[in-house]
């Protein structure tokens, strides 16, 4: 065990270096070099050639890597010329929010991706499944930013029942004080993820049913319900919680669409101004605290697998 | 390592297939043992599935809508006409206008040319990336193979929708740089995939007799490997070309797609989104496009799920 923990932390340490490695790289890609990209086009080269020196853009490559990973081990990720404030307290400031557009849209997609799931598989190859089938087919298929569009269609505009807009707001409360506002974008982003996991509950749950441990419950004289909810129900939400916990800073990323369709004031939001503002230093650090946390997701699903099945440690 | 069974004789291999027997029963063996081709049992298979059938009836329309169309529907996609802004749908707008006058219908044939490309080129550039790569990691194996996987661990652990919107906002793309910056990181996963069916490839025993006559890697990966994965690869494409097509619909909407007059389906739905949260009901602007990346996306995973059953029980028929 010790062995596979050092093996495992050795390698995130190696990804860690060639990502930090790229994303420094990134900067050097931005039009004319990164200080060129934030003065504009109009700045004299002596001026550029200032605040290189003054940034440390001058020096060799593997000078700069250094210096930028000691700041971000400060907690520094960087300084937005364009908002006039850190990217940490950028980060600070509009995480919760998107954390609670995700936490909702996560939830209510669950509550309904799982226990639809599970009835899919029980009920395989009916109507019922495969209109369900249907529907998330559709989940697939569709952007995300236009379910967006058609749910401000139809709920906003021909049935004035929601606001258009998410709420606006600086802080949570303030987003929170206007749930009717709410309703449209959480919708829009549960119902692209809950194509996700009522697939994946089918499929596992199907995966599942054929286990030896389920022949063996039924012949022990365990009643459909129990063989359904005690043995199979279990264990097919195991590896959903795995994929969810893989998933988890991919979804905070693909909440960028909604966040743009509703105006949702969060991170997607910000990052999408930072794109069309060229303010690169937004856009790397909110990258690369994304990265960072799917690096970090990963090694601890692993570890935790590998606690909870022997069989993972030796492969 | 190749195995031999000692006393084998190497030279008898290519004529051990046929049993010495009478001559009538040496022909029925070889007319039974004769092949259908690979395509055609696939074909059948894939036939048998009527959802994918239609899936590519529906793709040979829109192929034939976004390419044949402008040759019969002829209409100005570059010189905006702001006479016509927002006209609603007409005789002679089936689709009405936008905001800039462009008629709709000519827009969507024109935005799914751009649609169509970019995905089917940047698919196609992904996986032969990916492919590659992988095969190449996975038959070299040991160090090597450990740390070039190491790097599409990097790369993946990356959000791409994140760093899809980063290149775009440096390399302002046309259509020709879009399928690079579409592609760039999606062959990661292809890697991964393809890597994986080759360590289990590796192992067979005609992939280790290229081994012992001498044969070298890159003839063992590229003639032996990649040929016998690529059920995998196929179906692979079919999904990386959906998802090709939806995030160029994403940049587009996001606006940072390919460059005006050029447009895309994802493009022109952002000019929907302006109207709509200025709450003006402009339904020709959201549907059409929607509706297109919707049926393509759809066609696309039934023909891929499809391609998928075709491959399998080829497989299982044997």
């Amino acid at each position: 065990m010790t062995g596979f923990l050092i093996r495992r932390i050795l390698q995130a340490l190696l990804i860690l270096f060639l990502v930090t490695v790229f994303t420094l790289a990134l900067v050097h890609l931005f039009p004319g070099g990164p200080i060129r990209s934030l003065l504009g086009p109009r700045a004299t080269p002596e001026q550029v050639a200032y605040y290189n020196r003054l940034y440390g853009f001058d020096q060799p490559f593997y000078v700069q890597y250094l210096k930028w990973v000691g700041q971000l081990l400060h907690g520094n990720l960087g300084y937005s010329a364009k908002l006039n404030q850190t990217v940490t307290s950028l980060i600070a400031q509009d995480l919760p929010k998107t954390i609670v557009l995700v936490g909702l849209g996560l939830a209510v997609s669950l509550l309904f991706g799982i226990p639809l799931g599970l009835y899919q598989a029980v009920k395989r190859y009916t109507t019922g499944d495969y209109i369900l089938t249907g529907i998330s087919f559709l989940g697939y298929a569709t952007p995300t930013f236009f379910v967006g569009l058609l749910l401000i269609e139809w709920f906003a505009i021909d049935i004035p029942l929601f606001p258009p807009f998410a709420p606006q707001g600086s802080t949570v409360a303030q987003i929170l004080s206007d749930p009717r506002a709410l309703v449209l974008p959480v919708a829009a982003y549960a119902f692209v993820l809950y194509a996700l996991w009522s697939r994946y509950m089918r499929s596992s749950v199907m995966d599942n049913l054929v286990q030896d441990y389920v022949r063996t419950a039924r012949a022990k004289g365990a009643s459909e319900r129990r063989v359904l909810w005690r043995h199979v129900f279990r264990n097919s939400l195991l590896s959903i919680i795995t994929l969810l916990g893989l998933s988890l800073p991919t979804l905070v990323a693909g909440a960028i669409f909604v966040e743009v369709v509703f105006n949702y004031p969060g991170m997607g939001l910000a990052f999408y101004q930072a794109a069309l503002n060229v303010d690169y230093q937004v856009l790397l650090g909110f990258t690369l605290l994304a990265t960072l946390a799917t690096i970090l997701g990963n090694l601890l699903a692993d570890v935790g697998y590998a606690v909870l099945d022997p069989r993972v440690r030796y492969t | 390592m190749a195995v031999i069974p000692p006393g084998a004789d190497p030279g008898h291999m290519d004529t051990a297939v046929i049993p010495a027997e009478t001559p009538e029963a040496i022909e029925a063996a070889i007319a039974a043992s004769k092949p259908r081709g690979l395509l055609r049992r696939g074909w059948e298979v894939f036939a048998e599935n009527k959802l994918a059938l239609a899936s590519l009836g529906m793709l040979v329309f829109i192929l034939l809508f976004c390419f044949i169309g402008p040759l019969i529907y002829h209409t100005d996609q570059v010189h905006t006409n702001l006479s016509q802004s927002l006209c609603p749908p007409s005789a002679a707008h089936p689709l009405g206008c936008d905001n800039l006058g462009y008629d709709q219908l000519g827009r969507l044939m024109v935005g799914g040319q751009t649609s169509l490309e970019v995905g089917f080129a940047a698919a196609i550039v992904a996986v032969l990336i990916g492919t590659l790569y992988g095969a190449f990691s996975g038959f070299i194996g040991g160090p090597v193979d450990s740390f070039l996987m190491r790097i599409v661990d990097a790369g993946l652990s990356i959000p791409y929708l994140m760093v899809v919107i980063i290149l775009s906002v440096v390399f302002h793309p046309d259509k020709l740089i879009m399928i690079f910056v579409i592609a760039v990181f999606y062959w990661l996963g292809v890697a991964r995939l393809v890597r994986g069916e080759t360590l289990s490839l590796r192992t067979r025993e005609y992939v280790q007799a290229v081994r012992v006559m001498g044969g070298g890697r890159s003839r063992a990966v590229v003639r032996h490997i990649v040929p016998n994965a690529i059920g995998t690869i196929i179906v692979q494409t079919t999904f990386a070309i959906a998802d090709s097509i939806l995030i160029l619909a994403g940049l587009g909407f996001l606006g940072l797609g390919v460059q005006a007059p050029a447009t895309d389906w994802g493009d022109m739905l952002s000019g929907g989104l302006t109207f709509l949260q200025s709450g003006t009901n402009y339904w020709w602007l959201i549907y059409p496009a929607g509706l297109a990346i919707i049926l393509t996306c759809i066609a696309f995973n039934f023909i891929g799920d499809a391609l998928r059953d075709a491959f399998e029980t080829r497989l299982q028929r044997r």
